[in-house]
């Protein structure tokens, strides 16, 4: 049951249209119940009772009656390892032993974790940049859990979390972002150093720092305590607009001076794409992101945006297991991601020049 | 840690408390010879006092969570706290700690209404209780009997929104 969600091709009807830079928008609430201590410091009984009363508590919520529940300790390590890698759990969670939880939607919009940092993580997600629809999920979805559950919360200090960077409103909010013209005109360490002093966090998402595979990055607020949802989603949100169009001149400015070094890695990107017998992820972000970025200069059709972010995460070591069946090794892995990669782009065209 | 008295890496640590507050002191084995602490009976931070700089500590070392055993130096070295009631207990060493961290020390967010007046209900219930109680004890029976009712009331009106 659990599994077949995990691996059901996102999507439904409603799924908005993949857009340029921005490819997701997240928020997410820490919250704890009175009375218990915070899960790095409860007993297994402790954590048992507060994910059932949990549990319990969101069975009547509107917004998740197309949910389902599980134990962490009852998912393979596979399936764990999937839910990392599609970010709707932290690699903190796969690994805890007992007593931990996940409810996730069927659409996976939303996916609650129990006993992680805090006894809950309430995290709303959506494609593309919408900040007020996602807030207005999850602070739905925790007015509804709260109805049932006493939070421990502190008219000075807001919602008491186990770290004290999450204090106040509990929240983190963020958006992934594609940010390929910063990367390769070298700007993003002078980027993340003037974002860092607005209180705003940049970080790789996959892999590290300003190398980050594929270009792509966590923007998202360092602060919790002292300003309202509203004032610290804006603070983020400009920001944000600012960053797009900063990369949006990095890329004309290389598209203008180095023309044709540009075009031809997008132009080789995909055509090892469509060649490839054995590739690894890292190499296969890489090729995606200038799939990508060559999407958002109008060189391939539209359809290849959403294609790239769906391939982003169906390259990642645990989804090529999944797709295989079964657990793999290594080598066998990057022949099969490379089969992947040859099938979807299989009728990619050349790229189309004639605007450029 | 370095050694309180010349640059060494200390093996020596030593913890008193005088007067009430914490005093500590880290040196290296040299230092701890010279200053004759490496005699456990003659183990005595006073008797240093007038030799060695103390570092006074406050009282932060000591502080402890009963409600869940988080001690000072575990918050210190994992950043983070265990339970509601370490917030007050490490308040004093958190204060600081808020201001550089965020971009105000007073919360502006949302308020949980439901967790708030559940807690102000069964607040209310247990002093009214707790009222009775001392009533019936004094044999004030008019007394009582006003705060039976209004024990009454409040109890009915949750069976009425339940
Ligand atoms: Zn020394
Ligand atoms: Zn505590």
């Amino acid at each position: 049951m659990f599994h077949s969600i995990l691996n059901k091709e996102s999507g439904g009807k409603k799924q908005p249209k993949a857009i340029p830079v921005t490819l997701s928008t997240r928020i997410r609430l820490a919250r704890n119940l009175r009375q218990f201590p915070f899960p790095g410091r409860a007993e297994v009984s402790q954590k048992r009772a507060v994910l059932s009363k949990c549990i319990d508590a969101m069975s009547g919520i509107k917004g998740l009656n197309n949910s389902i529940s599980v134990e962490v300790d009852d998912l393979s390590e596979l399936d764990r390892q999937i839910l990392v890698e599609q970010h709707l759990i932290s690699p903190e969670l796969s690994q805890v032993e007992e007593g931990s939880g996940i409810v996730l939607t069927q659409d996976r919009a939303c996916c609650i974790m129990i006993n992680e940092e805090d006894h809950l993580r309430i995290q709303v997600l959506r494609p593309g940049l919408d900040f007020s629809s996602v807030w207005k999920h999850a602070d739905e979805l925790d007015s509804g859990i709260e109805s049932a559950i006493n939070y421990a919360y502190d008219g000075e200090l807001g919602f008491l979390t186990a770290c004290p960077t999450n204090l106040g409103t509990g929240m983190r909010a963020s958006v992934m972002m594609h940010l390929p013209g910063l990367v390769m005109s070298k700007n993003m360490d002078k980027v993340i150093n003037a974002v860092n002093q607005l209180g705003i966090a940049v970080r790789g998402l996959f892999g590290e720092g300003s190398d980050a595979n594929g270009s792509i990055f966590q923007i998202s607020n360092q602060q919790t305590l002292g300003e309202s949802e509203s004032a610290i989603i804006e603070r983020l949100n400009s920001t944000l607009e600012s960053l797009v169009k900063q990369e949006n001149f990095a890329r004309e400015k290389l598209l203008q001076d180095d023309r044709t070094r540009l075009i031809d890695k997008m132009s080789r990107a995909i055509g090892s794409l469509k060649t490839c017998h054995l590739i690894q992820s890292a190499e296969a972000m890489d090729l995606l992101s200038l799939v990508r970025l060559a999407t958002d200069f109008g060189m391939m059709p539209e359809k290849f945006r959403g294609l790239a972010d769906r391939m982003f995460i169906e390259v990642q070591p645990g989804h090529v297991q999944l797709s295989a069946g079964k657990a793999i090794d290594p080598s066998r892995r990057d022949e099969l991601r490379a089969e992947l990669l040859r099938n979807h782009f299989l009728r990619a065209p050349l790229l189309d020049l004639s605007s450029h | 840690m370095k050694c309180h008295h010349c640059d060494n890496q200390s093996t020596v640590h030593l913890t008193q408390i005088l007067n009430g507050q914490m005093h500590k002191m880290d040196l290296c084995e040299g230092c701890a010879q010279a200053k004759g602490v490496t005699n456990p009976e003659n183990l005595s931070i006073s008797n240093l006092m007038d030799k060695v700089e103390l570092e006074v500590d406050s009282n932060a070392a000591s502080m402890v969570c009963e409600s869940c055993g988080t001690t000072h130096q575990e918050f210190k070295k994992g950043g983070r706290l265990g339970c509601e009631a370490c917030y007050h207990v490490f308040r004093p060493v958190l204060d600081p700690l808020l201001d550089g961290m965020h971009a105000g020390t007073k919360h502006l967010g949302k308020v949980p209404a439901g967790s708030e007046s559940r807690i102000q209900f069964e607040q209310s219930i247990h002093s009214l209780k707790k009222d009775l109680q001392d009533a019936v004890e004094k044999e004030d029976y008019e007394k009582a009997a006003e705060l039976r009712d209004k024990l009454r009331d409040l109890e009915n009106q949750t069976k009425a929104t339940a």
